[in-house]
């Protein structure tokens, strides 16, 4: 494999690799701030008792 | 009278005569065309794409077969919906409707190890430029790592619409032998001991506000970081948002049944349609099974690998044998680490956190090919 191929072949990997995880990790880290927004709330201790 | 004879009869007996002086590479299609019809109906092996995809192989290679010419059915079918890329999409519409990513957003960070599941893209697409081929058919040729079909025919289509053949099915293939490739290599690069490592059940603690906006979120981010992978993603996540929105039920109910099942057939059709003998039998399709097959045991391998790092850094509190379904094939993975922790551990149930990572290495696997297009935009290399 020739200079030129080598150098696309890791650029390739060490960019692709690295965005497909930092992407990921972005995504991840929305997931969790929606999380935050937006908690389960639980109906059951919300609903007032009936005495 | 006679000569009209003797030229009705050459129209009735050209076939035959082509099958037995330049018909070689059609007879081995027409049994290969066999073999992916056995393998379909006999054995259950992807039916629904193996099925139409063997009845095209073997309709394109009855010798003076005009199927992929110009105007022809196969042909009509391929420039409607694989040269224009619409029929993968068509397809992640229906996958979004059907997926519950709802374990996945129990554990957002399980989403890591769907990036580490597609390891073997980036190693293959080495193997493919060490072995001599051109960069865009090497990109096409590894996203078969990306253990997705839509997505290795959607790149491959554009990329190396020459190859789409063997990339295909070979795809195809490879997904549904994932119970048979990956717990070899799960044993092998794990202990007894963390086989048996039992993960805690999954708490319900996602909303449904939560649940609606995934979709719109995941379209967002991954649209700013990777826009050429935007059809892919937003495609599978508008089918997604169609089903956690519950509004049009109708139309969720006809992405995930009638329009992925239509364009299943006409997909598989003419996908069968570019496996023309004298175009398919090449060395080269040999080298692209092999390297398939290698991205997916990279897949695998890194999989784990990074499970088992996550192993160490939680001080064991999570089985590394769920690395294996940070890939795209759902959700084959995922039940293949819930059989392979029940025969070490019979109480250990890693389904719903192997689902999570399996859902994490669909979407990883859809922004592994957005990120390499865009990186490939960003080299020049492509529009």
């Amino acid at each position: 494999m020739d200079g030129e191929k080598w150098a696309f072949g890791l650029t390739m990997m060490v960019v692709g690799m690295g965005g497909t995880f930092l992407t990921l990790w972005v995504l991840g880290l929305a997931m969790d701030l929606l999380k935050k927004l937006f908690p389960l709330v639980d109906k059951a201790a919300d609903t007032p008792k009936q005495s | 009278m006679l000569d009209s004879l003797v030229t009705g009869l050459y129209g009735l007996t050209a076939g035959v005569t082509y099958l037995f002086t330049q018909g070689g590479p059609n007879v081995i299609m027409l049994l290969i065309a066999a073999l992916l019809l056995y393998l379909g109906v006999k054995k259950e092996v992807e039916p629904l794409l193996l099925v139409p995809i063997g009845f095209g192989c073997l309709l394109v290679n009855i010798p003076l077969s005009d199927l992929m010419d110009k105007g022809g059915l196969l042909r009509i079918l391929y420039d409607m919906g694989i040269s224009n890329e619409l029929f993968p999409l068509l397809i992640f519409v229906g996958i979004g409707a059907m997926i519950d990513f709802g374990a996945l957003l129990e554990k957002p960070k399980m989403l890591l190890f769907g990036a580490a599941g597609q390891f073997g893209i980036f190693f293959t697409l080495l193997v493919a430029l060490a072995l001599g081929f051109p960069a865009l058919e090497a990109v096409s040729i590894a996203v078969i790592g990306a253990c997705d079909g839509p997505t290795s025919i959607y790149v491959a289509s554009q990329y190396a619409p020459q190859l789409l053949g063997p990339i295909s099915v070979a795809a195809y293939s490879y997904m549904a032998l994932v119970p048979i490739i990956q717990p070899p290599i799960m044993r092998a690069l794990t202990t007894p001991k963390e086989r048996m490592i039992r993960m805690e059940p999954i708490k319900r603690t996602v909303s449904t506000q939560t649940r609606l906006l995934f979709p719109i979120v995941v379209t967002l981010v991954t649209g700013l970081l990777a826009p050429k992978g935007l059809p892919l993603m937003g495609t599978i996540m508008l089918g997604n948002f169609m089903r956690e929105c519950a509004v049009v039920t109708r139309l969720q109910k006809a992405s995930e049944n009638e329009i992925a099942n239509i364009v299943t057939l006409f997909l598989g059709l003419a996908i069968g349609g570019t496996m023309e003998g004298h175009a398919f039998l090449k060395p080269q399709t040999l080298m692209i099974f092999a390297m398939g097959f290698v991205a997916i045991c990279m897949d695998t391998v890194a999989g784990v690998v990074f499970g088992k790092i996550v192993c160490w850094m939680t001080k064991g509190k999570v089985n590394p044998l769920i690395g294996a379904a940070g890939i795209s094939a759902f959700p084959m993975a995922a039940r293949v680490v819930q059989a392979q922790g029940q025969l070490y551990n019979r109480k250990n149930h890693l389904l719903m956190h192997a689902a999570g990572v399996n859902t994490g290495g669909q979407i990883g696997s859809v922004v592994a090919a957005a990120v390499m297009l865009s990186v490939l935009k960003g080299m020049g290399l492509i529009t």
